[in-house]
């Protein structure tokens, strides 16, 4: 197979990736890797490169529609990317000394975490009756979003918490040059009681900003190799940006159906192949 | 805090912030775009070896010797410059951030923010352990 052919098939894959991600709201960087190294027999480290700059790009698009909105609390997003970002630097350097048969095993597993994650409804607790944490008041994280017909206010809880898990998505990120916004919700709904919105579009706001730090690691390792790189951004950035414009609520739910099955599938191939030290 | 001034910049702020992302990632994409014309129409009929890891060659790893590919329109080159300006994105963005905190006077924020700011430094400029 010649570049031209295997780039044009590279960016087809993505398109597809990047508009199932876009509908189901997983992002298309979960399927990249899995879908480079197992169907194309790339390197899992040119991959890597590949989809982290994929997720910046998707985020970036998604996250200029979002900011007009005003559910991002950016005072909370910037003190957990302290979090994030240290950990991404921290992930990054891992990545360089880990075996990759050890890197798809913790890969495999990641991928299962998120394909569950999705499968759970989004509890929306309201916190505004509850006492202030008194770190997160002293922080100012305390805010409040638009709700039809007035605003809501929202006390955020176990910052330490939600700061250490961040660590974890952040070094999760460098190491597997995904968004993992799957840990991130986990840290935002689950410990620290952010309202569904606002935790989705601060999530969205720092997961570019993460994996532009992991992003800089590769580049100056040389990761990123821009012959692969460009079918993969072009294609998961075109493929998100239809998914964004044909959202229909009524197919979605098949659809992430459909799209936790696929991440199990790879996500068992990835183990399978990590362990037998295919990689 | 002046609330009136705090409402003006978070306005100013926010079609600033979307401005620079949407700038950003359009002239990422189409950077992009062009190196890979470039690259495909040069190299498109050879065979591609992604499959074995060679790490890329030292001009492709630094913004200097990126700048200086781009400069001479290698497709490479080109692709490169343009997943560079991608990643400064959500850079900018950070750095608008910083801009807002200091006009409102939030010294916490303008702390935390640097050290954001300096982390993605750090990584960018290749000094990371």
């Amino acid at each position: 197979m010649t570049i031209l052919a295997q780039s044009a098939l590279v960016a087809l894959s993505s398109l597809a990736a990047g508009f199932l991600g876009s509908l189901t709201g997983l992002g298309g960087g979960v399927v990249i890797v899995p879908m480079l190294t197992l169907a194309f027999g790339v390197d899992i480290r040119y991959a890597i490169g590949a989809s982290l700059v994929s997720v910046i790009a998707t985020s970036s698009g998604a996250a200029a529609a979002y900011v007009k909105e005003g559910y991002t609390n950016v005072r909370i997003g910037m003190l957990l990317e302290i979090a994030t970002t240290a950990g991404a630097l921290v992930g990054a350097s891992l990545a360089t000394v880990v075996p990759a048969g050890a890197i798809a095993v913790v890969f495999g597993l990641v991928l299962l975490h998120s394909g569950y994650v999705s499968r759970r409804p989004h509890p929306d607790q309201d916190t505004s009756a509850a006492a202030p944490d008194p770190l997160a008041a002293r922080l100012r994280l305390d805010s409040s979003f638009p709700v039809p017909g007035g605003v809501r206010e929202y006390h955020v809880r176990r910052l330490p918490a939600g700061f250490a898990l961040m660590g974890v998505a952040g070094v999760l990120s460098g190491l597997l040059g995904i968004g993992s916004g799957a840990v991130k919700v986990l840290a935002m709904d689950q410990a620290m009681r952010l309202p569904f919105k606002v935790s989705t579009t601060t999530s969205n706001f720092m997961i570019g900003v993460t994996a532009a730090a992991s992003a800089g690691v590769y580049l100056s390792r040389g990761y990123v190799d821009p012959g692969l790189a460009m079918p993969v951004m072009l294609g998961v950035l075109a493929g998100s940006f239809l998914g964004a414009r044909v959202l229909v609520a009524a197919s979605s739910r098949w659809l992430r159906v459909v799209f936790a099955l696929v991440i199990v599938v790879l996500a068992a191939e990835m183990i399978g192949n990590g362990l037998a030290g295919r990689f | 805090m002046n609330g009136a001034r705090s409402a003006w910049t978070e306005e100013r702020l926010q079609s600033m912030v979307s401005l620079v992302l949407r700038v950003g990632v359009n002239l990422a994409a189409a950077i992009v775009l062009l190196g890979g014309l470039v690259f495909l129409y040069r190299h498109g009929h050879e065979v591609p070896h992604y499959g074995v890891f060679r790490g890329e060659p030292s001009d492709l790893r630094t913004i200097g010797g990126i700048a200086h590919d781009a400069w001479a329109v290698s497709g490479r080159g080109l692709i490169q410059l343009g997943l560079l300006v991608l990643v400064a994105t959500p850079v900018a963005r950070v750095a608008l951030s910083l801009v807002v905190f200091a006009v409102q006077r939030d010294r916490t924020y303008v702390v935390v923010t640097l050290v954001v700011l300096a982390l993605l430094i750090l990584s960018l400029t290749g000094h990371t352990p």
